[in-house]
């Protein structure tokens, strides 16, 4: 499949494997290939590329949208990745991603465009922990967290719906958000949960998730308020909490690992979530 | 002992075990070898007693935890994979 997927790129140059699970990503000289996972709806994918060809200085454009052996695939001009020794240098572009959060969501949903993707990866988090048999005592606090958690808030905001450092590059220059796989209609503040959860579990350094949220409110973020971001955001981050501590455990489980201290660190914030339910009612 | 500036006179004071020479004169003082090392250590100890950092500017939820500061600063945990996956 990964030379039928460099041959659909039309370009010379060395092939590299950038991901390898349920999506293929190939890179092919100047772009990049993407295998979209079997089951990928058609029609919602369709109306999502549409969506991130409208959005110039926002979201890099795809360059087409093929077929092989029955998945779709995607293509796109090849931008220049985050890597972990950018993390490492302290050279995280934090205020790109808030400043291109924020056009994003001040943009209109399109419409005919589906529901943002976030939301319903706290599911699928949840059954990947209950199948990956991770110990009843890690897996207990993330079991409790979840039952505690108030149902997604809808919304028609124009929504990324799977914010995180490996979804901006920097292309021609520019810094643009990629992949709008989960890109659709919903409550913005879910694209800022992911980080909300990492700095409520002790994990993002403060300064970092500073960075971010005031990049996002000076550029005009609107999914939480400049003086209480925290009244939008616990709920979400609380779920991304869940999601991630669900993912980390089960992650560790199914590799015969003992979870590591930042899956434990999420998994006391279940914990927290627990404590801090129980004293709200 | 003498200023090397106005050739006044110079008295010893000892200020929290660092000890200066003051001019009677022109009020000019003369550190000893170490002592301004000494002083540094002394005002930076000083201001971590006296500023805590700052609180974050944009609040935390009531669950938040405690940022221990390099406790997850190893990168070879999950953490930094968790900063670039779904």
């Amino acid at each position: 499949m990964i030379e039928e997927l460099a041959r659909l790129a039309r370009r010379d140059g060395p092939v590299t494997v950038l991901k390898q699970g349920r999506v293929l990503v190939v890179r092919a000289g100047d772009v990049v290939v993407k295998a979209h996972p079997p089951d990928t709806d058609e029609h919602a994918l369709r109306a999502r590329l549409e969506a991130a060809g409208n959005l110039p200085g926002v979201m890099l454009a795809p360059l087409g949208l093929e077929r092989l052996d029955g998945r779709l695939v995607t293509i796109w001009p090849a931008g220049e990745a985050l890597t972990i020794a950018d993390v490492d240098a302290g050279t995280t572009p934090w205020e790109e991603g808030g400043r291109l959060l924020a056009l994003l969501h001040a943009r209109p949903a399109p419409p005919g465009l589906p529901p943002a993707g976030g939301p319903s990866r706290l599911p699928r988090a949840m059954a990947d922990l209950r199948a990956a048999g991770v110990p009843d005592a890690v897996a207990a606090p993330v079991l409790a967290a979840y039952a505690t958690l108030p149902p997604a808030r809808d919304g028609g905001t124009l929504t990324h719906g799977d914010w995180h450092l490996g979804q901006i590059v920097r292309h021609d220059g520019a810094w643009l958000l990629i992949d709008p796989d989960d890109l659709g209609g919903g409550d913005p503040a879910w694209d800022l949960a992911r980080p909300a959860a990492w700095y409520a579990a002790g994990l993002l350094d403060p300064r970092d998730w500073e960075r971010l949220l005031t990049a996002y409110l000076a550029a005009g973020g609107t999914a939480v308020s400049a003086d209480d971001p925290w009244r939008e955001l616990d709920a979400p981050a609380r779920a991304l909490t869940v999601q991630l501590a669900a993912t980390a455990v089960a992650t560790a489980a199914r590799a015969g690992d003992p979870p590591d201290d930042a899956a434990m660190a999420l998994v006391s914030a279940c914990g927290r979530i627990v404590a801090a339910a129980k004293a709200e009612t | 002992m003498q200023c090397p500036k106005c050739r006044g006179n110079m008295r010893t004071f000892d200020r929290n075990g660092v000890h200066i020479e003051q001019c009677d004169n022109c009020r000019g003082i003369f550190l000893d070898y170490g002592e301004l090392e000494t002083l540094t250590r002394m005002e930076s100890q000083w201001a971590q007693q006296h500023y805590a950092p700052p609180p974050p500017a944009h609040g935390g939820p009531a669950w938040g935890g405690h940022h221990g500061g390099g406790h997850y600063g190893h990168r070879r945990n999950s953490w930094v994979g968790m900063l670039f996956s779904s």
